[in-house]
């Protein structure tokens, strides 16, 4: 059997200018993985070998350290990333009724893309706009004061936009 | 003239970056356009204030949607009132402002966070000037020793008494030592920590300049939570800005004191708001805590003195340098000193940022300045202190703020969550939200927490899906003194807080969900029945017509009928139902 890494063929180049400004500062291993995930959307397993071979350390503690933290991802991510809060103050005010909707207007689970790559769906533990809530983030843009019928509203529109682009 | 636009996160959310750049697009020359934070009255964004040349605010408008901004601006050349009387803010609302004592928040809302020129016209970095002075600077001690006198205590959580820690990390021996802001700001359903980063940036620096002078500091550090984007950006512009301006590097001011600054991003981990975890995440490692001591004040940052305080406490310390100890400690009851800055949520009315004096109550803030419930419910309890707290009932509301007080009700006084909640949540299910928080946060290094905090959510989820056994309130509470006195870090001993402050007020929901099984506040899905009420009904057919699975029987004009064996209990009828004649049972 291949192994992933193998067959991951990842533009290993784009990482350079990274690693040459944080591979021998001590400590920087989160902070190289964040921008190699602003890079590629996510982490791909080649790039975590290459990184923990120009960091002169073993890929197991690089996955250890990525596999820690919420927000490193080992899947392609969607075009647009939905952050949907359930957080205290969001819970409280019926951020479930708001998963569900997307969830069946999406057809995607937490942590799933759709199919056609545009939409992932990420439930989060608060946004920061607790007074608004429920709130979701789209991308970097945050939405407040949802209902199920907004949120799918907001769904809308940016498949509107999308397909006028195509 | 000058117009504000209120351009925090949440003020942004409710789509005041639309509203500025309406009003851009037409502004008469003689009026300036400008952006501050977040005032902290949420649910009146947008928010947009009109300020005169003297700098005194003439009017604020609320809720102000793109399509005001031509008669706004109209306003600022005839002045005449009744082109934007709906949109001047109303006197109860305003009355939540003139309740409140700000200190930390002093700035946030009035100033351009963006421009340290805004910040240094209101005072910004006055006290740095103060202690570094050359003839009549202050010595380390001498700010300890303010800090003592102002009794500051730590508003991350745990309350614990600043100059003490900055005094161990002075004393502790080494020259290469660290300054950390904890912005990691976890508790879900707290904000107050990226208001004051957005809204006033210069603050936060200002009072870590001060923190480190007095360490004994060369580097300071800031811990963000990767979710305050728009944080990181105003603080990264901040930094930038202070530094050309000579308060950030070498021979701040043209003393001695030299000190760097840099931001960190958290990568999303609870635990790591943890003061050991964090310093493990800083230097770039699973986020897991160790035992103390050693406490970061001996070993921290890369194993040197260090010292971590709260974004919230940093936002205190220029104030108290520049008023004295003294008026600090004059504010607030005997052993809690100066103000609080609260985020009030939930189903509250007026929800937002609130910053009172120690010694207020509970109910003065929820009622007076919260406004009460929305929507004219009954209030049922207000949970404070996230996964880490509990919930206070309605009989106790006359508690004063004050850390031991607060803890004598078996909720904590916390970083400042304030969640309101009303006779629609059931208990039982916000103490299983809060063990799903912590059961999957748990960073799984002592066994206390890692499989305590999931027998223990297992426990709740069988209870609010009706499975609840006899038994299983013991259970709990003995499970809950285990991981309390077992688990290694503030997460795990802290976890089974909220099930048991919700069992020592609401215990007969636990028992009306296991022996009953019922959910009093008909918001368990599991335990819900719903049925029609015969003399409402007007026979109109919408709800059988919705009903996914042919659950309603009936005929036109005719009361319908719910089969309780079909139902799913989806909720489409009740939602539906124009009469309300859907009933939950
Ligand atoms: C699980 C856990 C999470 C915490 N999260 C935070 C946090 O998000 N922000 C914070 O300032 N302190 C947090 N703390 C408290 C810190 O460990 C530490 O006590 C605090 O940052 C010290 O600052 P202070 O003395 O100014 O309060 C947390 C503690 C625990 C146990
Ligand atoms: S709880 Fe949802 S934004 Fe804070």
């Amino acid at each position: 059997m291949e192994c992933a890494c193998t067959k991951q063929k990842s533009d290993l180049s784009l990482l350079a200018p990274v690693l040459a400004e944080y591979a021998s500062v001590r400590g920087s291993l989160i902070t190289i993985l964040q921008k190699a995930q602003e890079i590629y959307g996510w982490l791909p397993v080649d790039v975590i070998y290459h990184i923990a071979e120009q960091t002169g350390t073993t890929p197991a503690r690089v996955l250890g350290v990525a596999t820690f933290y919420t927000q490193f991802r080992f899947q392609p991510v969607g075009k647009y990333l939905i952050m949907l809060c359930d957080g205290t103050a969001c819970h409280v005010n019926g951020s479930a009724a708001i998963a569900a909707a997307l969830r069946e207007y999406l057809h995607v689970e937490n942590g799933g893309t759709t199919a056609d790559g545009l939409f992932s769906l990420s439930i989060v533990a608060c946004l920061g706009c607790c007074s608004l809530s429920p709130v979701m983030m789209v991308n970097e843009d945050t939405y407040g004061s949802l209902t199920p019928q907004s949120a799918l509203a907001i769904m809308k529109d940016i498949q509107a936009k999308e397909a006028a682009q195509a | 003239m000058r117009i504000a636009v209120g351009q925090g996160s949440c003020g942004i959310a409710a789509g005041a970056a639309k509203v500025c750049a309406a009003l851009q697009e037409q502004l008469p020359p003689n009026v300036k356009l400008g952006t501050v934070g977040c005032i902290g009255m949420c649910w009146l964004e947008p928010i947009v204030d009109i300020y005169d040349d003297d700098n005194t605010l003439l009017h604020r408008l609320v809720r102000v949607r793109p399509e005001d901004a031509a008669r706004i601006l109209k306003w600022t050349q005839d002045g005449e009132d009744f082109n934007i009387m709906d949109l001047i803010i109303g006197k109860d609302d305003a009355q939540f402002l003139t309740q409140q004592t700000r200190i930390a928040l002093r700035n946030c809302g009035l100033i351009d966070p963006e421009s340290i020129e805004s910040a240094l016209a209101a005072g910004g970095y006055s006290a740095v000037g103060r202690i570094l002075s050359a003839d009549s600077g202050m010595t380390p001690e001498e700010v300890i020793e303010c800090i003592k006198v102002s009794g500051l205590a730590g508003r991350g959580g745990a309350g614990f008494p600043t100059w003490f820690k900055w005094n161990a990390a002075r004393q502790s021996p080494g020259n290469e030592k660290y300054l950390i802001c904890n912005a990691d700001e976890g508790d879900p359903g707290a904000f107050m920590d990226r208001a004051v980063i957005e809204s006033d940036p210069h603050t936060l620096i200002e009072g870590m300049l001060i923190g480190a002078y007095a360490i004994g500091a060369q580097e300071a550090i800031v811990y963000v939570r990767a979710e305050y984007p728009l944080a990181i950006r105003r603080l990264e512009h901040a930094i930038e800005e202070a530094r050309a301006a000579g308060y950030i590097g070498k021979n701040i001011m043209g003393s001695d004191f030299s000190c760097e600054f840099r931001i960190k991003a958290g990568a999303g981990a609870f635990v790591c708001g943890e003061e050991t975890a964090l310093i493990e995440s800083l230097q770039g490692q699973r986020g897991m805590p160790r035992l103390k001591p050693p406490f970061p004040a001996e070993a921290g940052y890369w194993n040197q003195p260090s010292n971590i305080n709260n974004v919230e406490t940093f936002a205190n310390v220029a104030w108290i340098i520049n008023n004295g100890g003294e008026a600090f400690a004059a504010m607030g009851t005997a052993d809690s000193k100066g103000t609080k800055v609260f985020a009030l949520t939930g189903k509250i009315r007026r929800g937002g940022l609130v910053e009172i004096p120690m010694g207020m109550t509970l109910r003065q803030v929820i009622f007076d300045i919260g406004g009460g419930i929305r929507d004219g419910k009954a209030f049922k309890a207000v949970q404070m202190g996230g996964p880490s707290g509990g919930c206070i009932p309605a009989e106790l509301l006359d508690t004063v703020i004050d850390y031991k007080k607060l803890a004598a009700t078996g909720a904590i006084m916390g970083s400042g969550g304030m969640v309101v909640m009303d006779a629609d949540t059931c208990m039982v299910s916000m103490a299983k939200f809060f063990l799903d928080f912590t059961a999957k946060e748990s960073c799984g290094k002592c066994v206390h927490c890692r499989i305590g905090t999931k027998r223990l959510q297992e426990i709740l989820t069988r209870i609010v899906e009706g499975n609840g056994r006899a038994g299983d309130i013991e259970l709990l509470e003995e499970l809950c003194l285990a991981v309390r006195d077992g688990a290694l870090c503030g997460l795990g001993q802290t976890a089974p807080n909220p099930v048991l402050s919700t069992l020592r007020y609401f215990r007969d929901e636990f028992e009306a969900h296991i022996r009953d099984k019922q959910c009093p506040a008909h918001s368990c899905t599991a335990l819900l029945r719903y049925g029609i009420d015969a003399d409402t009904c007007r026979g109109c057919t919408l709800c059988a017509k919705k009903c996914p699975v042919s659950a309603i029987s009936g005929t036109a004009k005719n009361a319908h009928r719910i089969d309780p064996d079909i139902c799913v209990r989806c909720g489409a009828c009740y939602a539906v139902c124009k009469f309300g004649a859907v009933r939950k049972l």
